[in-house]
């Protein structure tokens, strides 16, 4: 009995070990394959090599990358900051004022979220040729128009509202009797209080924007614009593919969203699963 | 005297009141007009352009035209096709997958946990684009993978992963699989966490085994959680694009062409049909609506 149970338990670890294994195994292929020449990569070489530095030199040397970072840095900081700030307004004001009407727009809010992004590029796309007609600067092929249709989303306005529920009341009262505006209550009262409900969205929605595809594909035209997603697409689907640097490329646009996870490892989780509890 | 103040205190609050309530509609307002002119207005608008045929900025009046024309494209019904066969296939796995490793990581005498977790986790940090190159490259003819099983004699010859229809839709199924599963698997752990192990010893003293107990105890109390990630999962799946695009490029041929990138194809590849693109558009709307409508309906009913 006790030596089926220790069996038992080291399956068990053989089989989690199999399972990290088979789950890290394409980050050290990564990782390795950005220290070796182009032809090693394809063949499958999985030892450390001496091409680092000219993969990297390659990389600088042929593609926009190092533009797409602060491009991609823009968009995802703004969008971050921006959309939190409005969502978190909206949530804030549904939950703290409660009125029959507030709860008939919060619904038509929510309604937003069965709609896929798939469903919206095309309409998107005519209205921002629209846009561009009347303000270029927002329009087709600027990166403002990557942020806006996401200044406000359906999720985080959800996320709000759900972590506003824990946000003691009394203290918009105190907030009031210091003759606080309701704009000032929120700002000065509501945001440091809530200091880790922002934490958590800041984080998912930076890496939803760091790693958005699709829109800016549609939405950006000049390679100059690029967002990073695009450039790594474009240089991995090339003729000539050189994949030492494309595979640079992916390892060093791929640490500010592993920082973010190891660092903020506690906040990330609450922001992904706090939308649910 | 005392009336008056009286009256004055009373719509001096009244007026604060107003004020606030001004304010409260404000705060709510702001977000409500960017989701309506970026998501309602172009929706509606999608629905206007569905009923017209032509190219570019062309459009005629057809009325139901497109809708029907849906029915006799086989490029379409191919793309529906594949999109449900990554639908039908994947999600289940992941989820199974999901579910069977934050039960085993779940478990208290269990050493490096934290670690065990961290790797099924860490692919979800990944974005789309960049996994979807690394395996493309681990997958190629005389890849790792290929390599790896050949050595293993499993295969005598390299697989065609990415040239063969068959085998690129499950090439397709591996990744996401591997993209998502910790993604998933965070929110059991959570789930599973807030479950009170009273349950399980009551059951374990009335003599349940470990498998009773996971189907008896920790599907059901897992049931919102699964409801909720086999709806993400499948909103997602329907409007696969970033893998199919940068992995297997939608071949060979069409074979893993999804409708999402049916759609990018019909109005930014191809010469633009925006009028039909925008009928493509919104079956996704009716395959989310439908699947999320069965999906509920199952989750809840067995409660």
């Amino acid at each position: 009995m006790k030596n089926e149970k220790r069996m038992k338990r080291i399956a068990t670890y053989v089989f989690l070990i199999l399972v990290s294994f088979i789950f890290f195994f394409p980050f050290y292929f990564l990782i390795v394959s950005i220290t070796n020449p182009s032809i090693d990569i394809t063949r499958g070489d999985l030892l450390p090599g001496s091409h680092l530095i000219e993969n990297f030199r390659t990389m600088i040397e042929t593609t926009p990358i190092g533009l797409s970072i602060w491009n991609s840095a823009l968009v995802s900081v703004g969008q971050t900051i921006i959309s939190i700030f409005v969502s978190s307004l909206a949530g804030y004001g549904f939950e703290v004022h409660p009125s029959r009407g507030k709860e008939v727009v919060y619904n038509i809010i929510l309604l937003s979220m069965m709609i896929p992004f798939a469903a919206l590029m095309v309409p998107l796309f005519r209205l921002f040729g629209t846009i561009s007609g009347i303000v270029p600067a927002l329009g087709i092929d600027t990166l403002f128009g990557v942020v806006l249709p996401y200044v406000s989303t359906a999720f985080l306005v959800f996320f709000f509202r759900q972590n506003t529920k824990m946000f003691p009341k009394e203290l918009i009262e105190a907030g009031r009797i210091d003759g606080l505006s309701e704009l000032g209550i929120f700002v000065k009262i509501f945001i440091p209080t809530m200091k880790t409900t922002y934490a958590a969205a800041g984080i998912v929605t930076f890496m939803n924007s760091w790693n958005n595809y699709l829109w800016p594909l549609i939405v950006l035209q000049s390679p100059s614009n690029y967002t990073v997603p695009l450039v790594i697409s474009a240089m991995g689907s090339g003729y000539t593919i050189d994949y030492g640097s494309v595979m640079i490329a992916i390892f060093i646009t791929t640490i500010p969203t592993a920082v973010i996870f190891f660092v903020l490892q506690k906040y990330f989780v609450q922001g992904m699963v706090g939308s649910i509890k | 005297m005392t009336e008056m103040t009286e009256e004055i205190k009373k719509t001096k609050k009244g007026k604060l009141e107003r004020n606030r309530i001004w304010m409260s509609w404000t705060f709510v307002l702001i977000p409500t007009l960017f989701i309506i002119t970026f998501y309602f207005y172009p929706m509606i608008q999608a629905f206007w352009i569905s009923l017209h045929t032509g190219t570019g900025v062309n459009l005629d009046f057809t009325g139901l035209d497109n809708y029907r024309r849906l029915f006799n494209d086989q490029a379409f019904i191919t793309a529906v096709t594949n999109t449900f066969i990554f639908f039908i296939f994947q999600i289940p796995l992941m989820i199974i997958l999901a579910l069977f490793f934050s039960v085993l990581l779940n478990q208290k005498t269990l050493h490096f946990k934290g670690i065990f977790r961290t790797l099924v986790f860490l692919p979800a940090i990944t974005s789309l684009v960049a996994y979807s190159l690394i395996f493309r490259y681990l997958f190629s003819n005389d890849g790792v993978v290929n390599q790896a099983l050949m050595f293993m004699n499993l295969i005598d010859a390299p697989i065609f992963w990415l040239g063969d229809p068959f085998w690129a839709k499950v090439l397709i199924i591996i990744a996401i699989t591997w993209r998502w599963t910790g993604y998933n698997m965070i929110f059991y752990l959570s789930a599973l966490q807030n479950i009170d192990p009273g349950i399980y010893e009551a059951a374990r003293i009335d003599g349940a085994s470990a498998v009773q107990q996971f189907f008896r105890i920790t599907i059901p109390m897992l049931r919102p959680v699964i409801l909720f990630t086999s709806i993400t999962s499948t909103i997602g799946t329907l409007q696969l694009f970033d893998e199919p695009m940068n992995l297997t490029g939608g071949g060979p041929g069409n074979a893993t062409t999804t409708i999402s990138q049916y759609i990018y194809n019909l109005s930014f590849e191809y010469t633009p049909n925006f009028g039909y693109a925008a009928a493509v558009s919104y079956s996704i709307v009716v395959f989310v609506l439908i699947l999320s409508a069965i999906q509920f309906r199952v989750g809840r009913e067995r409660k």
